[in-house]
């Protein structure tokens, strides 16, 4: 897992890196605990400052907190936080308020089989690069007349070559070979028009790399019935969001992928899928390999390779011990044996010398 | 009963062959339905776009008086104009008969295997406004803005289609897609509009699913959903996205709900200029288009007649055109349905 991101980790203090936590609504602060329990388990070196966020709340002071403290750290771990979509138009998205706010342009989502894990297709491996701060996630909307909304999307030269240009780097610095763009141009065109060509302005600059298209609507057929044919893709937001979800579920759904969210500054980890899994939580039974999997794509970020490489060898072994799977992949078991397997599975290796880190 | 057996009423459908591939699989279907004796009559009908007075591009005349007079359409693949200068005849003929809802049943297909069985639903997307307005402009260099437009009568009149469909076609439930949590003002307004008409249709039940999460959960069980109704870009993509679950675009039947009772059913696959007039196509997906026309005529009984025949003849798989894995002409394999067809009579 080489980085996607030229972001240098923030500094350490005391060999110490200090991470804002923000533990969200539903299954997250269950899984963070359990991140937290693991980390001291490995005695990771990283302390986190825990920041809530009330999802109740229609003040911005627990917004305002929590943006301080990532501006402050650099680095977050968070669970999704509930939006009550019958709340007026006024209270936005806290998850799109953070993503906005820092500038984090580009969510990074890889969707790979894993081994133990029972999908329909297989050898499925792409890479994700969704743009992250505008399109149809503008929050533009009014209503001139009663019962006649527009909302606006919004498509700039500037955030469409900025996309691009890290897709097409972190393609090349994963030796990956194809960028797909993905769009809808054909209908929106100027918008995604001008999506389409700045993807090719930064192609011309990657000859090794094979770039090319495809339609939003036929990229989903072409997912469900043949997905070994994609590598890497770069799209908008509202489409990142169908494609990243799409591909989530055909590798075994919103428990085993991680995501993360990258700025110029700034980098902020979480599920792919962004659930709160309410309906699950607090019952032990929800899967928290994601969340493990997105502290390593953290620990990795921090240049804690180390780390990052025994916890997610762990995770993987776990996960495909198929009576360990959780009820998302069809088994009985409980988010705390998973957990307690992936610390026997690390204990199991021997001690760790700081060489050996 | 008796005065059944001596009246036959014929039903008049304006047939839309289309380009390409299209007149021959329109042949196909006829041949089908005389075989199973459907009180169908055809005609024939061209709708490449005219100027008509004042400049402006329309549907001919002839066309349109058509499918005024029969209500009832059926449409092959039409091919996209780049540079004839006319709009999208897709379009032209949404305009002309305010075709404002897009139904596509999928339904798994038994012998025509694709990692997913037991797909049984129905996408219903609302066809004139939501993304595809075709409002843009550029502010200032570099900057563009789409307008997505949602309107309350819009969104009441999909809402209530579907759950008519619902009703009139044995249907549970009714799950409105929406992103209201990021576009609270207009999915908002459409989700609104599908709790008020759900509160009509009590017998139905009514449920709220983010598109993200549809998405997700569709591609691991698709057989958790039922009716789908959504605006416009949503539907264009989870309709796609469904289709690809039985088998692509070559096996889909998709209707196409305008006001004034017009319906005009299609299908949806391209036109195939590479095989066209060579006897490979597959008809499949105009004739199941054909069969959701019956359903909608009322005709079950001819429709499960001459739907049974297709879908047996796929599982049997001795006869499949190359697209279904087969190596039979497209005239053999319209042939063998009508074989069947006949043999139940």
């Amino acid at each position: 897992y080489p980085p996607l991101t030229t972001i240098p980790p923030p500094a350490k203090y005391g060999g110490r890196h200090t991470v804002t936590l923000i533990p969200g609504d539903g299954i997250g602060p269950e899984l963070l605990t359990h991140v937290r329990e693991l980390f001291r388990f490995c005695c990771v070196p990283v302390d986190f400052e825990i920041v809530s966020i009330d999802s109740k709340s229609t003040s911005d002071d627990d917004m305002n907190n929590a943006i301080t403290a990532i501006r402050r750290n650099g680095v977050a771990l968070k669970g999704n936080i509930e939006t009550n979509h019958n709340l007026p138009p006024s209270h936005i998205s806290r998850n799109n308020i953070l993503r906005t706010s820092l500038d984090l342009y580009a969510n990074v989502i890889h969707c790979q089989t894993l081994p133990g894990v029972r999908t329909r297709h297989r050898d499925v491996d792409i890479i994700i690069i969704r743009e992250n701060t505008e399109g149809e996630y503008s929050s533009l909307e009014h209503e001139n007349v009663p019962g006649v909304v527009e909302c606006l999307k919004i498509i700039t030269r500037k955030k469409s070559l900025r996309i691009a240009e890290y897709a097409f780097n972190a393609a090349r610095q994963n030796g990956r070979r194809r960028v797909t763009a993905v769009h809808k141009a054909n209908i929106m065109k100027l918008g995604d028009g001008l999506f389409l060509q700045c993807c090719k302005e930064v192609a011309a600059g990657y000859p090794e790399i094979t770039f090319d298209s495809m339609i939003v609507d036929n990229t989903t057929m072409q997912l469900v019935s043949k997905p070994q044919q994609f590598d890497v893709m770069v799209m908008p937001n509202l489409y990142g969001s169908v494609i990243s979800n799409v591909c989530a579920g055909l590798v075994g759904g919103p428990g085993l992928v991680p995501g993360a969210n990258y700025g110029k500054d700034y980098a902020v980890f979480e599920t792919a899928t962004r659930n709160t899994g309410k309906s699950i939580a607090n019952k032990n039974i929800a899967n928290p390999t994601a969340t493990l999997l997105a502290s390593c794509l953290m620990l990795d970020h921090l240049r804690l390779h180390g780390y990052a490489s025994m916890i997610r060898k762990a995770i993987l072994a776990t996960v495909s011990e198929t009576r360990l799977h959780t009820a998302d992949l069809g088994g009985q078991g409980t988010t705390s044996e998973v957990v307690q397997s992936v610390m026997r599975e690390i204990e199991s290796k021997g001690p760790r010398t700081s060489e050996q880190i | 009963d008796f005065t059944k057996s001596w009246i036959i009423i014929l039903q008049t459908v304006t047939l839309i062959p289309g380009d390409g591939i299209g007149p021959e699989i329109s042949t196909a279907v006829m041949k089908i339905f005389e075989a199973a004796k459907a009180p169908i009559q055809w005609e024939e009908r061209n709708v490449t776009a005219i100027k008509g007075p004042g400049g402006k591009w329309m549907i001919p005349t002839e066309a349109k008086d058509s499918m005024d007079k029969s209500k009832i359409g059926l449409k092959g693949p039409l091919k996209t104009p780049i540079a004839a200068g006319h709009p999208s005849m897709n379009l032209l003929l949404r305009k002309t008969f305010d075709l404002y809802a897009n139904v596509r049943p999928c339904v798994s297909i038994e012998g025509y295997k694709t990692p997913y069985t037991d797909v049984d639903l129905v996408t219903i997307r609302e066809n004139t406004e939501g993304e595809y307005s075709g409002i843009e402009h550029v502010i200032v260099d570099g900057v563009v803005q789409s307008i997505k437009l949602i309107t309350e009568e819009a969104s009441q009149r999909i809402a209530e289609y579907a759950f008519e469909y619902a009703r009139n076609n044995q249907r549970a439930s009714v799950t409105a897609v929406h992103k209201a949590n990021i576009m609270r003002m207009s999915d908002g307004l459409f989700l609104r509009k599908c709790r008020e008409v759900a509160e009509n249709f009590k017998d139905i039940k009514f449920t709220e699913m983010y598109l993200d999460t549809v998405c997700l959960n569709m591609v691991q069980d698709p057989t958790q959903f039922d009716v789908l109704v959504m605006p416009n870009l949503y539907g264009d993509i989870l309709s796609d996205l469904c289709a690809g679950l039985i088998g692509g675009l070559g096996v889909t039947p998709s209707g196409n709900i305008g006001a004034n009772g017009v319906a005009i059913f299609e299908s949806v696959h391209g036109t195939a200029p590479d095989i066209a007039g060579k006897d490979l196509a597959n008809p499949t997906a105009l004739l199941l288009s054909a069969v959701m026309m019956l359903r909608h005529m009322g005709l079950h009984g001819q429709a499960k007649k001459i739907e049974t025949a297709c879908f047996d003849t796929i599982r049997d798989k001795k006869v499949l055109t190359k697209d279904l894995g087969g190596n039979s002409k497209c005239s053999e394999f319209t042939g063998e349905i009508c074989r069947r067809v006949q043999d139940m009579e």
